[in-house]
């Protein structure tokens, strides 16, 4: 009968604490932990990818994990990066396995309405396009009736393919989903796959990183659009409040003239406004649960949004993706890049 | 006499009183059985609420009402059942209109394709491995060696993944595949001809149907001179419908690209098929070589006494008696063959696994769709141990009348 006194102790301890854990916000557990766990790819040159060379992580996601852990704990460094999986990021987040994932997710109702997840505000306006190699001989998306297309398993580009072959009455066309892009990339090369269909940005990036740049062609067709956001567990206010307004202060940043270069200057500054945005003084910060100077940490470590856009895409990157003319440029230059009121 | 009597009374009390300790003990022991049988009903309810409590939470909805809803996602390949008013249930390829559970289905059909196929081939190519090892040729013996050493100390997914990149997406693209007499080996996939039954309706040729296929049986099962016989009938009223027309050939025609008509393996599909039943031939192998080792001796030289050739020995003394006692463990391969076949997710082969991760992607239901796929390998895993069972039974009742 021990055992069983044992046992039923054992239970109401566990009991206890699913019903503790499930009332604290991630915000405390990351305060208490001191280490943010951030959920991001490694093979995703631009957005989350492991710099061979250097052995660092690099690219806009990563830099937005830097952001939050900057934002939060007041230290860029202590952020821990989980790798996720097109497949495997839903389940990272809701298991509590990481506390925030920025893994180049499409936004879309069915994942807030069927995951359990909570969108952050989208930070790349991207779009689902299709890359073939040069000598396949198509020039656009009609040339490719029957062809076998390919994608990762569980992206939003598995639904968007089979609803453009429906839009156009194909019939032969199928698609083929690998684990990662690297698979899938070795696919299209060894011609298994005719074409490679995931969101623009990636197959700039698999094209501009790969021996040969001239082999392939992006096709001029955008199949769909594909709004990119981080995402965290449902539910928990407190700690999506606090991660939208970190990620909304480096869109403000970019907007209010404040870079990682004139941070100092700026923090001296007259100005009521910087000086309650940047938390000299009173800031923002209290009421969310983060420091007041949360908007200059996460600036201090990554600049504003336009600085690490150029960083890790601009024109001087690989990746070689213009802001100009796309969404991705602030609102006062026409694009979607938009912060809400701070004031 | 009164010391008799009661001397039989103690005796009449002790047994009444050990009858009633018995009882006692057993009333006990099995109170305690029950106790904990109770105790462990309890915790499995107690963590099931706990689980659903904790879902709750969280905000997920646990539900099984999402398998009807419509995939809006495309399968390469697979087979999956539909329900049509006035034919009933068949078998069709899947499409982005039907429904998760209809997908779940093709991922099944999948997962049993490559089983059925690699527990087939990889019992024959194990038992080929395993009499080869003991060969009396040195090359043989050595390369059966060497393969089933190589096999088995590789991990099964770097095999996988080998077979497919290194291997099967290595042959030409189909524009300029090899074609011969319509069996096309491309990297989009092995195509094969394939006979077409045109002669839906005509007595005649439903005649020669039956007598081509009695023909068959009769060339496989007879083991006399009318086995000849029966082949050569086979092949006479085969030549005779294929002229008449009964029976056409399908041949795959290569577009631009791929092939269509006649029938075709997929690149993933061979991979994987390659990878299991290389992994699990050599510990097949391992098995039945095992068994001919644990065979006294005095049967090889009483045989070779007799004046049996080697190749005789082998057929009608080892091997019957090596199948009696491998089967157990042959069923035990053949459980984690087909558990094994969840690895085509690494090669986007899309088995019941590659689909419950597409499922769980697109919906949210991860839980449910983990205890679908569970549910699954289990009742296949059990079908499979009560096949082999009843075939051991069998063989081991004959092997007892003898």
């Amino acid at each position: 009968m021990t055992l069983l006194k044992i046992l039923t102790a054992g239970f109401l301890a566990g009991l206890a604490f699913v019903a503790t854990e499930a009332s604290a916000s991630v915000l405390d557990t990351v305060k208490q932990r001191g280490v943010l766990n951030c959920g991001t790819d490694n093979t995703a040159p631009g957005f989350g990818y492991l710099n061979t060379a250097t052995g660092k992580m690099e690219g806009l996601d990563v830099d937005f994990c830097k952001a939050i852990a900057a934002g939060v704990l007041g230290d860029a460094s202590k952020v821990k990066f989980v790798t996720v999986t097109d497949k495997s990021r839903f389940d990272a987040v809701l298991t509590g396995q990481v506390d925030v994932v920025f893994a180049h997710t499409t936004m879309k109702p069915a994942r807030e309405s069927a995951i359990a997840i909570d969108f952050l505000p989208i930070n790349f306006y991207d779009g689902t396009g299709i890359m073939v190699k040069v000598a396949s001989g198509a020039k656009q998306f009609a040339d490719l009736d029957g062809a076998t297309f390919c994608t990762t398993q569980g992206s939003a580009t598995e639904t968007v393919l089979s609803s453009a072959f429906k839009a156009r009455g194909w019939k032969d066309s199928k698609v083929l989903t690998y684990e990662n892009l690297e698979k899938l990339f070795a696919a299209l090369n060894s011609g298994r796959c005719n074409a490679m269909s995931t969101d623009r940005s990636a197959l700039a990036a698999w094209a501009g990183n790969s021996a040969k740049p001239a082999d392939y062609l992006i096709l001029p067709d955008t199949l769909d659009k594909s709004p990119f956001a981080g995402f965290v567990v449902a539910n928990d206010s407190r700690w999506r409040n606090a991660l939208r307004w970190i990620s909304y202060g480096l869109f403000q940043a970019e907007e209010s003239g404040v870079t990682q270069a004139n941070l100092e200057e700026k923090l001296k500054s007259n100005d009521p406004f910087i000086q309650k945005f940047l938390g000299v003084g009173a800031g923002f910060g209290k009421d969310f649960g983060l420091p007041d100077d949360f908007n200059a940490q996460a600036i201090k470590a990554v600049g504003n949004y336009g600085e690490l856009y150029d960083r890790n895409l601009g024109p001087k990157t690989k990746m070689f993706l213009d802001r100009k003319g796309t969404p991705n440029a602030p609102w006062t230059e026409g694009g979607a890049i938009y912060s809400p009121l701070w004031n | 006499m009164a010391l008799e009597q009661a001397n039989a009374g103690v005796a009449r009390s002790d047994a009444a009183s050990i009858v009633a300790r018995r009882r006692r003990n057993r009333v006990k022991y099995q109170a305690t059985q029950l106790a904990i049988v109770v105790v462990a009903i309890a915790l499995v309810l107690l963590l099931g609420m706990l689980v659903n409590s904790g879902l709750a939470q969280r905000g997920i909805n646990f539900t099984f009402t999402f398998l009807w809803n419509s995939a809006g996602f495309d399968i390469s390949e697979g087979k999956t059942v539909v329900f049509d008013q006035s034919i009933g249930p068949r078998l069709t390829d899947f499409t982005a209109d039907l429904n998760l559970a209809q997908a779940f289905v093709a991922g099944l059909f999948n997962t049993l394709k490559v089983a059925i196929l690699g527990i087939v081939l990889s019992t024959v190519l194990g038992t080929l491995f395993g009499v080869g090892r003991l060969s009396t040729n040195w090359v043989v013996r050595n390369l059966c060696f060497w393969v089933v050493e190589f096999v088995r100390n590789t991990p099964l997914l770097i095999q996988i993944v080998f077979w497919y990149f290194a291997v099967v997406l290595q042959f030409p693209a189909i524009a300029s595949a090899a074609k011969f007499h319509g069996v096309i080996i491309s990297q989009q996939g092995l195509y094969l001809p394939t006979l077409t039954w045109q002669g839906a309706g005509d007595a005649v040729a439903l005649v020669l149907l039956t007598a081509c296929v009695v023909a068959i049986v009769g060339t496989i099962f007879d083991r006399g001179r009318a086995r000849w016989l029966c082949c050569a009938v086979a092949v006479v009223v085969f030549a005779l419908m294929l002229g008449k027309g009964t029976i056409a050939v399908d041949f795959p025609m290569a577009s631009k690209f791929k092939a269509s008509g006649g029938t075709s393996i997929s690149p993933e599909m061979a991979a994987l098929l390659l990878g299991i039943v290389f992994n699990s031939a050599s510990y097949i192998a391992e098995i039945v070589r095992g068994a001919i080792d644990t065979l006294p001796k005095g049967q090889w030289e009483a045989a070779a006494a007799l004046g049996l050739s080697r190749r005789d020995i082998v057929n009608d003394i080892i091997l019957p008696q090596v199948f009696r006692v491998v089967l157990p463990s042959f069923g035990n391969q053949y459980i984690s063959l087909t558990k094994n076949t969840a690895l085509g997710i690494a090669i986007g082969y899309p088995d019941l696994f590659n689909i419950y991760g597409t499922v769980a992607n697109q919906t949210g239901h991860s839980l449910e769709g983990i205890i679908i796929v569970m549910l699954a390998y289990l009742v296949i895993s059990w079908i499979i141990s009560a096949i082999v069972g009843a075939i051991d039974h069998r063989l081991n009742a004959v092997g007892a009348a003898r």
